[in-house]
């Protein structure tokens, strides 16, 4: 079971809300899948995102992947360690391996984002 | 209306094994291979710090025998076979008329008149039907063995040691580039001094039918040492740091040899004539019109195949392979680049994602083992 307190894109990014900002990152299913990342590459801070826009990269070895907000809004913060130890998104996902924070322009987007159980059974089918 | 042909992709005797193992598989040159077993990175250190065992088995085997063996690969071939000791081996290519590269290949003279040439998974079937009409003429017979034959490669600073004592060929006296005739557990085998990591390392030759039965053998040693099983993924990492090319990223048939820095195998002063030598002395005559460099990416950003490279306002080529060098710890890329553009120093941008990102050319290979 994925973390239960967060929610879920369907191209594997998870968001976690506490009032008019959230915390992004990827799913322990889709660093998985990526194999050992190598490279992030993540917005300026002060950039504006609309709801599900490319934000940023995931490079694996092998791979390249763009990474999609799950909410619209401005970009406060992005995860400095990651330059330096972006093998985190793959060991802690859900904590050290966090990609950006943002200022939301509109909580109401969250109804367009899957639950734990939703999200589960999406990658149980594949 | 035409109804569309499922080309078949070939599976290795150990297809269902890589699958037990957890593999990850992929369609690679017409075959289902392993990209990686678990993690790219530690299958990429277990080579360089240990050993590893890969699964070859995709790779195409041509027997090439007859009194005029040696000739007719002479003729068909820019390199010159029977020039080659036996159990003697040397890298080559087979080129088109305009020099083209068909395939890169290892010849290994197995006897008197007998050679092996072992080609790329993906070009096997069109090397063997070029093969076959480069050497009618010729007192010689191609005998394509590559779905009769089974191909393990260990690789890695331990492989030696491992190898040695699962081996009759004596491994001390088997220099690299060198093939010896022997048995492996008990197998009949091929054992050759060859590889595409930049380790020391052996390629065994066996039958398709005992594949299963010496993975599991040399599986077992070399994971007392301390390896793993490698896949394809890994494969491309090792062979990209030690600066060797790959087919389809830096050679394909638009490309010569000298072109991929690679004018030493061409032997223009055979006596032979062969496919592509008029070509070829005149690349050898004119320079080439590009040149194959090795790139340090400097700012942020991973060159892949495929990006453009400027010098200033000035496109000079593209990149054909790039990763992130594990061993480097840095990102590493070999690109073509115009000749006035090569010498290492020259400092050069990678488009990455529209982005212009600093890099430098440096000289190849980026990771050399030591002696």
């Amino acid at each position: 079971m994925v973390p239960t307190d967060l929610h879920y894109t369907k191209d594997h990014e998870w968001v976690r809300v506490v009032g008019d900002e959230a915390t992004v990152g990827i799913t322990a299913y889709a660093a998985d899948q990526l194999g050992d990342i190598v490279f992030v590459e993540l917005p300026d801070v002060g950039r504006a995102l609309d709801q599900f826009a490319t934000f940023g990269v995931v490079e694996s070895v092998k791979a390249v992947s763009d990474l999609f907000a799950p909410l619209g809004g401005e970009v406060i913060e992005t995860n400095p360690t990651l330059t330096g130890q972006p093998e985190l998104v793959n060991s802690e996902p859900y904590e050290g391996g966090w990609m950006l924070r943002l200022r939301l322009a509109d909580t109401s987007q969250l109804d367009g984002l899957l639950d734990a159980t939703a999200y589960d059974a999406l990658i149980a089918a594949g | 209306m035409t109804e569309a042909i499922e080309p078949t992709i070939h599976q290795t005797p150990l297809a269902e094994i890589h699958r037990e193992l957890g593999a990850r598989l992929i369609e690679f040159g017409g075959w289902l291979m392993p990209v990686q077993y678990g993690s790219i990175l530690e299958e990429h250190r277990a080579v360089r710090e240990r050993v590893g065992l890969f699964d070859l088995s995709h790779m195409g085997e041509l027997h090439v025998d007859g009194p005029d063996a040696g000739a007719a690969l002479a003729a068909a071939l820019i390199t010159n076979p029977p020039s080659l000791a036996v159990g003697r081996a040397h890298y080559s290519m087979i080129c088109a008329p305009d020099g083209g590269i068909i395939d890169d290949l290892i010849v290994y003279r197995l006897a008197e008149s007998g050679f092996l040439v072992v080609a790329n998974a993906g070009n096997a079937a069109t090397v063997s039907d070029t093969m076959a009409e480069r050497l009618e003429r010729h007192k010689a017979v191609l005998d394509d063995r590559s779905l009769a034959t089974g191909l393990l490669a260990i690789q890695g600073p331990l492989a030696a040691g491992v190898l040695g004592p699962l081996t009759d060929v004596d491994l001390g006296a088997l220099r690299y580039y060198a093939i010896a005739d022997g048995a492996v557990a008990g197998i009949p085998a091929l054992v050759a001094r060859t590889g595409y990591t930049g380790e020391d390392g052996f390629e065994v030759f066996i039958d398709t039918g005992r594949t299963a039965q010496l993975w599991a053998i040399l599986l077992t040693a070399v994971r007392s040492a301390g390896g793993l099983p490698v896949g394809l993924g890994a494969r491309d990492t090792l062979r990209l740091e030690a600066g060797m090319p790959l087919y389809g990223n830096e050679l394909d048939r638009h490309t010569n040899p000298y072109e991929a820095g690679l004018g030493r195998v061409v032997k223009l002063d055979k006596p032979a004539d062969f496919v592509g030598r008029a070509a070829l002395d005149r690349v050898a005559r004119d320079g080439p019109a590009r040149k194959l460099v090795g790139l340090t990416v400097d700012g942020r950003g991973i060159a892949r195949h495929g990006h453009p490279v400027w010098v200033g306002d000035r496109r000079t080529g593209v990149v054909t392979s790039g990763t992130q060098s594990p061993t480097l710890g840095v990102p590493i890329a070999m690109a073509y680049v115009a000749p006035g553009d090569a010498e290492p120093g020259t400092v050069v941008d990678v488009e990455i994602r529209g982005a212009r990102i600093p890099a430098r050319v440096v000289p190849l290979p980026f990771y050399r083992r030591q002696a």
